[in-house]
């Protein structure tokens, strides 16, 4: 079973040389510890800057200069501020090639539910409902089942959806699955866990087709 | 040159009235109106509409008004980062209409810009698109959006000068820009104000012709919501 760490770096092999990339908050901001060397990346977030650095070091925090998260971060050469109305135009004008996300439920039609659950406090969609309408290419970033053990990979969606038939990929804890038209499709299994393992702990179908290779992670 | 500064934040506030609907720059509490928030709280003005990206925190930006309970509702994409917020939230006190950010951004930008509603693909399927025209476009699903109605917009940016010409700095910068010139009067508060002529035109963010008053404000706390760091 991977650690949270492990599926940021399973992810970071689906970044390639010369993306922009928005990372959500949570699993996907791990991400971009873990970009493989010799490649070309650079960070979108949704709040207005576009060549996201590391954490400031000690006494640099900048008041003015934070993430999506709220976070102080830095700049590196080649950053870019900009509004808003800027920001969501080059996501939804799909200038950004990969979004990475949480979720708390995926869909075999691809449908992602991760903002509201009802009779909870809602905090609000923030962007992930512009971005996975708008992103062509999404993956998603998330346990594989619940604190109770319930499939969070399922036939249908339970909770309120954030958008319909946009995810792509999902790495989990257990597993990389990719979204056919024919609904989810077990590409690699995580170190140690099986096959059967991972269909005992999904609720909707999965395509299993030959030997399901373990994913290698360093 | 046609002269926007005002001396007082009181002075800029003016006509500000209760059950107004008030546009708030700023993302959490980065490159929020402080100055103008603070006095709202003093002229203690209520049953105000705030369309506003977040609601602030317990004991800082729109944070304040939420306590002294001067906010009838709030429109933002993303709240809850105080206790006050979902006390009043759960009662029915506070009405919240949560929509996407890039909507929020869009609608401010549209009444901005002189274009009464647009298409959008974000939300549809969910019941953000609830009641909304739909329609399809290039093989993909879009809801109507209108643009926001509003009778003041407050934004904060880095340096202004006294034609009301705006400069931003970092992602301080936010919001602030798309609701210039999108409510009836566009109050700008900074933190330095300097006199017509002194900015280079070419660093200009946003002109002065959204921008009917332009004040400086009296000090900027600036605070941070989430302090990140690392070790040298």
């Amino acid at each position: 079973m991977l650690t949270k760490e492990q599926i940021a770096k399973r992810i970071a092999q689906e970044v390639k040389d010369k993306y922009f990339v928005n990372l959500g908050i949570g699993i996907p901001t791990l991400v971009a510890n873990f970009i493989p060397k010799g490649i070309d990346v650079e960070f979108q977030s949704e709040n207005g800057v576009l060549g996201m650095g590391p954490f400031p070091f000690e006494g640099e925090e900048d008041a003015d200069v934070i993430n999506a998260g709220k976070q102080t971060i830095t700049t590196l050469p080649g950053a870019s501020f900009f509004d808003s109305a800027t920001s969501f135009g080059m996501i939804r004008g799909q200038h950004v090639d990969l979004t990475i996300l949480g979720a708390m439920e995926v869909s075999e039609n691809g449908d992602i539910a991760n903002w509201k659950i009802p009779g909870k406090m809602v905090k609000g969609m923030g962007g992930a409902m512009d971005l996975v309408a708008s992103a062509e290419n999404i993956i998603v970033a998330m346990m594989h089942v619940n604190k109770v053990g319930e499939s969070k990979i399922l036939k249908k969606c339970t909770l309120p959806l954030t958008g319909v038939g946009c995810v792509k990929k999902v790495v989990t804890e257990l597993a990389v699955l990719e979204i056919t038209p024919k609904g989810f499709k077990l590409l690699e299994r995580a170190p140690g866990v099986s096959v059967e393992h991972i269909i005992a702990s999904t609720e909707a179908n999965l395509i299993i087709e030959g030997e399901i290779p373990e994913m290698v992670i360093d | 040159m046609i002269p926007k500064k005002v001396n007082t934040v009181q002075e800029a506030l003016n006509g500000i009235e209760n059950g107004m609907t008030i546009m708030f720059g700023g993302f959490g509490l980065c490159g929020i109106p402080e100055n103008s928030i603070a006095e709202l709280v003093k002229k203690e003005t209520n049953n105000l509409t705030c369309i506003s990206n977040n609601a602030g925190i317990d004991d800082f930006g729109l944070g304040l008004l939420l306590q002294k309970k001067q906010i009838k509702k709030m429109i933002s994409s993303y709240v809850g980062e105080n206790a006050e917020f979902e006390r009043q939230m759960l009662s029915g006190e506070l009405e919240v209409n949560l929509i996407p950010q890039g909507t929020l951004a869009e609608r401010c930008r549209a009444a901005q810009a002189g274009i009464p509603a647009f298409f959008t693909p974000a939300g549809f399927g969910t019941e953000v698109a609830t009641g909304k025209e739909t329609r399809e476009f290039n093989g993909k699903m879009h809801i109507m959006e209108h643009a926001f109605k509003a009778d003041f917009a407050i934004v904060k940016a880095w340096k202004g000068d006294t034609a009301g010409n705006l400069i931003f700095k970092g992602t301080a910068r936010n919001f602030n820009p798309c609701m210039c010139g999108a409510a009836k009067i566009t109050i700008a508060e900074v933190e330095e104000l300097v006199e017509a002529g002194t900015l280079d035109p070419n660093q200009v963010n946003i002109p002065g012709i959204l921008v009917q008053r332009i004040f400086q404000g009296e000090k900027y706390e600036k605070r941070i919501e989430q302090r990140t760091v690392r070790k040298k």
